[in-house]
């Protein structure tokens, strides 16, 4: 028996390997989108499907002031939504994530409150109730990872028990206005020309910087560099991105400016898939999530990355808590209820986040709560009532997920 | 590399859960440079003596020796440490990573801020499997849900070799693959031996054992029922061990019981 017959000759891969890379980016993408490959392609496209059709439905749909709106709709469950991502690329469940944002809210509302002897700092008081709700998602986590309840019923208490603080606490005053500005700039702050302009061409710099600093490491390591196209075309995209959304927002009225909600997504957006992706936390939530056991035996600490998940999705949760609050500039017996906790949830698996664990992007949950604020807020514009707009996000939901499988299905059929 | 001193020993190794007596001063050697079989029955001791060696379980009693010393294995990091590397029968690759992402599970290459050196990785992973001469994996940056079983063995394989080891032990490394698949494994497997590597090949099937061992161990129902010289014996000799037993220790291979009887 000869050992080079069972191999298939070290000369003959090579060759094939680069005529695929060779072929054009336009090829590839045809060839992806065959084998279902979809990526982030029918989101864009419903996207535009949406906007076109509410555009002709109401007239103020489509107006540079509503799209200042939009960002700041999305950007509460977008917040809630990032860490939803991180739980369910584990293959976990966070129900308790909408009453956590109510704790959040409540915190920071009860510490701002004037006259209450507790007053402090609106900045302070939005970084104690970030760590109260980190305590709450360590408090959780840990039972999930230690004791091994499962994260479903763990968090459905969780969601009963902060709904139940909530009304406990609210139920004197009925509800607590917020009235310090830091608190309120969260939602309300709006950038002036100038400073949206310098922080749309921040964006694209250090998006450039990094992506050059990609492709020079992968240079000096001699190891396969993307298509050039395809860094090309990122570049632009993210530059015509930042800089159409704060030449839209400079454009509108009232409000005016690129609102600081908005940026703050992105800083959180660009944070978290950094956090996903580059690091070797990330790169352990996918292998939990692929294969616990493997990880496990590859001397992964899972219940380590367990409880630290759940603390990013209540501390998420904690952020997006506050934005929303400040965007009613109060916190009520209702907050946290209502589709806040189902949206954030359908926000990350629209984008394509597998319920499964271990598949899915945190870009999925920006996406996906791009869509949700985009309909419901048309769906408003429009003048349809919140029955229509439940039945509408739950058609979406279900077309999106069912999408997904059907792609997974022709993946597999093609052997990718 | 006749008498030298064996890289890996076990002595009189015993171990029971409960009343269950899976191992009872059981012996167990692997040189360098040499495929080591270990075979027996369903419930001969096969895992529980691996697992020992792993880590995953610790022996109630006996002594292990590594490069002559002897050793505590408390878990799977000591073995690590040791040297010691374990490819499951389930493989523990994680479907929705790429082979170079698998490749370094666990032990991924970092800056001092926690942030993957993707590059080095990808490399050093192209590099390993050149090595090994595994060339049917089209693209290292594949995710492993897409590959055939014998890629998916070769990458758990593959990653066992690239930590420095000096012991790879392969538990039913064919069990579900196909005929030419099995015989990409097995040249892998020679060449590990080969290289110089000490293999331990846990297998069901004689075929590949006699394809790839220099001795074999054979186990029954928690004992050593003898070593074999892959040359001086025949599957037929080996099938009455397994299921029939001989006395402990004979079969003139000194090596084995010579060790323990010191």
């Amino acid at each position: 028996m000869t050992t080079d017959v069972e191999v298939v000759g070290p000369d003959t891969a090579p060759p094939a390997e680069e005529a695929a890379e060779d072929s054009g980016f336009l090829q590839r993408a045809i060839e992806n989108v065959k084998t279902g490959n979809l990526g982030v392609l029918p989101i864009v496209v419903g996207m535009v499907f949406i906007v076109v059709f509410f555009s002709f439905k109401a007239t103020n749909f489509f107006t540079a002031a509503n799209f200042d709106n939009i960002i700041v709709q999305m950007a509460g469950t977008a917040m809630l939504a990032y860490g939803v991502v991180f739980v369910l690329l584990l293959g976990e469940i966070d129900l308790s994530i909408s009453y956590v944002a109510g704790i959040g809210a409540l915190t920071v509302a009860e510490l701002q409150l004037p006259g209450s002897g507790h007053q402090i700092n609106g900045l302070l008081a939005m970084v104690a109730a970030v760590l109260v709700c980190a305590v709450i998602g360590l408090a959780q986590g840990s039972i999930v990872a230690f004791v091994g309840v499962p994260s479903f019923v763990v968090t459905l208490a969780g969601f009963l028990i902060w709904q139940g603080v909530i009304l406990q606490v609210l139920e004197q005053p009925g509800s607590i206005i917020i009235q310090d500005r830091w608190i309120n700039y969260t939602a309300s702050y709006y950038f002036s020309d100038t400073a949206g302009w310098l922080i749309a061409a921040l964006i694209t710099g250090l998006y450039a910087i990094t992506v050059l600093a990609g492709v020079i490491g992968k240079r000096r390591a001699g190891v396969a560099i993307e298509h050039p196209g395809v860094v090309i075309a990122k570049l632009v995209g993210v530059a015509v991105a930042a800089f159409g959304t704060v030449a839209i927002c400079n454009h509108a009225t009232i409000p005016h400016g690129l609102p600081l909600a908005g940026v703050l997504v992105v800083i959180a957006l660009v944070a978290l898939t950094f956090l996903a992706k580059r690091t070797t936390f990330g790169r352990h939530v996918y292998a939990v999530g692929g294969n616990a056991e493997a990880a496990r035996r590859a001397g992964i600490n899972v219940p380590r990355i367990r409880v630290l998940v759940f603390i990013i999705s209540s501390t998420m949760a904690a952020v997006g808590g506050i934005i929303l609050a400040a965007n009613v500039n109060s916190v009520d017996l209702n907050f946290g209820g209502g589709t806040l906790l189902l949206n954030s949830i359908a926000a990350a698996v629209i984008g394509g986040v597998s319920l499964f664990g271990g598949r899915g992007e945190v870009r999925a949950a920006f996406l996906g709560a791009l869509v949700i604020a985009t309909v419901s807020n048309g769906l408003n514009t429009a003048g349809y009532q919140s029955g229509v707009i439940y039945i509408v996000t739950g058609i979406i939901l279900l077309l999106a997920v069912t999408l997904d499988t059907i792609a997974r299905r022709l993946q597999v059929r093609s052997g990718r | 590399m006749t008498e030298t001193t064996p890289l890996l020993q076990l002595r009189n190794i015993t171990k029971s859960f409960g009343s269950v007596q899976a191992l009872s001063d059981v012996d167990f050697e692997v040189r360098n440079g040499e495929v080591m079989a270990l075979v027996g029955d369903n419930g001969a001791g096969k895992s529980t003596l691996i697992k020992c060696i792993a880590g995953t379980h610790s022996a109630d009693s006996g002594e292990i020796l590594f490069d002559g010393r002897e050793v505590h294995i408390h878990g799977p990091r000591d073995a690590a440490r040791l040297g010691i590397e374990v490819v499951y029968q389930d493989l523990a690759l994680c479907d929705n990573l790429d082979v170079v992402q698998n490749m370094y599970l666990g032990r991924e290459a970092h800056d001092s801020f926690q942030r993957l050196k993707e590059p080095v990785m990808e490399q050093k992973t192209a590099e390993t499997m050149k090595s090994l001469a595994v060339t049917t994996i089209r693209s290292i940056r594949q995710q492993v849900a897409t590959l055939s079983g014998g890629q998916r063995q070769s990458v758990a394989v593959a990653r066992a070799v690239m930590w420095n080891s000096k012991l790879v032990i392969l538990d039913e490394p064919t069990a579900a693959l196909g005929v030419a698949q099995t015989e990409q494994v097995l040249a892998l497997v020679r060449r590990l031996g080969e290289q110089g590597l000490a293999v331990v090949i846990i297998s069901h099937n004689l075929h590949d054992i006699f394809e790839t061992a220099n001795r074999i161990t054979v186990l029954r129902l928690g004992r050593n029922v003898g070593v074999y010289e892959r040359d001086k014996t025949t599957q037929q000799e080996v099938v009455a061990a397994i299921t029939a037993g001989v006395p402990t220790k004979v079969s003139g291979i000194p090596a084995t019981a010579g060790a323990a009887g010191e």
